[in-house]
């Protein structure tokens, strides 16, 4: 079963450690290799998206940057057996940047995404 | 790593934590197993060893919280447990020197301590070659791989495999036994045995991949659980042997093959055949990734093995959006390399199939004739529902009809046999 995992955060200034991105890199490459972690990316900051939503009735189209407390980071998305899984994964990820960036605040949303056990048969 | 402290899991669930506890094990066992079998150079002791570890870590866990690193407690947890072992075979090692009997050699216990991360990969790879060794047989190494490299309990294996846990149980008892006393050794193959040993690992992980795509017998059509853990295997294998083209070969069938699970059956959970199936429910994701991995293993260069050419059959439906667009000539032309390195009647009869689609039925029912009297094919139902299809496209409808039957009556597939009987009861004059 597949999960996709929506990180977002709050930042401290500047960029992040050279400590933290060598932790991410190897816990990415670990994932791989055990043939979980399918696909993953960060993501540019707001200001360079864009907003496509339906207001009042009205089609409408925003640039970035986007006036929410916590930025889209990164996703994720993983193979597994397990929702369980995909938790501990996460996990080693959050906990890469709670150990190596100081101050650093944020979410990961585990979500599953519909697969063909979920559809019987 | 930073503060020691447990960090409390999110539910105080008791069944929560087990499940934390399970998901860790599943991550982590093969690497703890593998590294284990390295120190005690026995693969069923080191399961046991990191069973070991498992069961301490369920009942303490749920109380005390998950350490902050979940896989370096297994790890030295089951690695004291390996210690006390060797502690106590060395004593009876001594003991039995002085009564003059011979000793097997074991390593010693001061190389433990910087043994177990850094060659972790190496002792992987180790693993796989054991529980796919040639002694066992194959019904032994795909139980033994399940439960050593995939982490699956006898009662999920047996489940999977549609045989009974006690069944599961004596197989992977009588495969490490048989790992023991014929003394194979915890080490990759020597150069001369390793082009066929590695032929081994690909053919179990590729079984189980077929034993979830395709069950042979009942009436579930899939198992996709066997499926997902052969494509895991699978990923894991190119890792351990980036420069393998035939690994990647064997990846991309998988992924390509997996990215039709959803459209391979109806809404009644009737198989679909591939020129049926609606294409907009390929999983793009693994199509993308196959296609990768064929590319990797054309690549790496040297005459393409079986599953590179299955992967790139493949990949030409892949490639395909509408049945009309496949490319026949091409998979024709895949087929007579495949017939000329892995020849075999099935290759023959799938060959006939694209010679039928790309150069005309007459020509496809020409290649299929000759197949007729072959043993291998003898009760394959896919022979007589080829030689139907290619019959029916000449308008000979009562021999099609006939073959269809004859089909029908072969195949143990419930629901492939009403697949058969439809095309037979379309023939009737």
């Amino acid at each position: 079963m597949r999960y996709l995992v929506l990180l977002e955060a709050t930042q401290p200034e500047g960029p992040p450690p050279a400590e933290l991105m060598a932790g991410i890199m190897q816990l990415g490459e670990e994932a791989t290799k055990a043939g979980a972690l399918l696909d993953t990316a960060g993501l540019a900051p707001s200001a360079a998206g864009v907003k496509v939503e339906v207001v009042g009735g009205a089609l409408s189209v925003t640039d970035g940057p986007f006036a929410e407390a916590k930025e889209m980071i990164s996703y994720a998305l993983y193979e597994v057996r397990s929702k369980e899984e995909a938790v501990e994964w996460t996990q080693r990820f959050i906990r890469l940047h709670h150990d190596l960036w100081e101050g650093w605040e944020g979410e990961a949303r585990v979500l599953k995404v519909f697969g063909p056990e979920d559809f019987g048969g | 790593m930073a503060a020691a402290d447990p960090h409390p899991i999110a539910s105080t669930d008791a069944d929560a934590a087990r499940r934390a506890v399970e998901a860790v094990w599943r991550i982590e066992s093969a690497k703890l197993i593998a590294g284990l079998a390295r120190i005690v150079q026995d693969v069923g002791l080191a399961e046991e060893l990191a069973q070991d570890a498992l069961v301490i870590a369920l009942e303490q866990w749920p109380t005390q919280g998950v350490p902050p690193n979940p896989a370096g407690w297994l790890m030295s947890t089951a690695k004291h447990r390996a210690v006390d072992v060797l502690r106590r075979h060395t004593r009876y090692a001594a003991k039995l020197a002085e009564i003059g009997r011979d000793l097997t050699s074991r390593p010693a216990e001061d190389d433990l301590a910087a043994t177990l991360d850094p060659h972790i990969e190496d002792d992987l790879l180790r693993l796989i070659f054991t529980t796919c060794h040639p002694v066992l047989t194959t019904e032994a190494r795909v139980a033994l791989t399940l439960r050593l490299l995939g982490g699956l309990s006898t009662a999920e294996i047996a489940r999977a495999l549609l045989v009974s846990e006690p069944t599961v149980g004596q197989r992977i008892a009588r495969a490490k036994r048989t790992l023991t006393t014929r003394r194979v050794p915890f080490e990759l193959p020597p150069p001369s045995e390793l082009d066929g040993r590695r032929a081994s690992v690909l053919e179990v992980i590729y079984l189980i991949f077929n034993e979830g795509y395709s069950a042979t017998a009942g009436g579930d059509w899939m198992r996709p659980s066997l499926c997902a853990e052969g494509l895991r295997l699978g990923r894991i294998l190119a890792g351990l042997m980036p420069d393998q083209p035939e690994v990647h070969g064997l990846v991309a069938l998988m992924e390509i093959q997996a990215s039709r699970v959803r459209a391979r059956t109806g809404g009644a959970g009737e198989p679909v055949l591939l020129l049926d199936q609606d294409r907009r429910g390929w999983d793009r994701l693994l199509i993308r990734r196959g296609l990768a991995a064929l590319e990797r293993a054309q690549a790496l260069g040297g005459a393409f093995g079986p599953y590179t050419l299955q992967a790139a059959i493949a990949a030409c439906h892949a490639r395909a959006t509408t049945p009309d667009e496949t490319d026949w000539a091409e998979i024709a032309a895949i087929y007579e390399v495949l017939a000329r390195v892995s020849p075999s009647p099935i290759v023959d009869l799938n060959r006939a199939v694209a010679v039928g689609m790309a150069h005309g039925p007459a020509r496809g029912l020409a290649m299929v004739e000759p197949l007729n009297g072959e043993r291998a094919l003898d009760g394959y139902p896919q022979l007589p529902a080829v030689r139907g299809d290619l019959l029916a496209k000449l308008g000979r409808v009562d021999e099609a009809r006939h073959e269809f039957e004859r089909a029908a009556a072969m195949t143990r597939n419930e629901a492939e046999r009403t697949i058969f009987l439809r095309r037979a009861a379309s023939l009737r004059p």
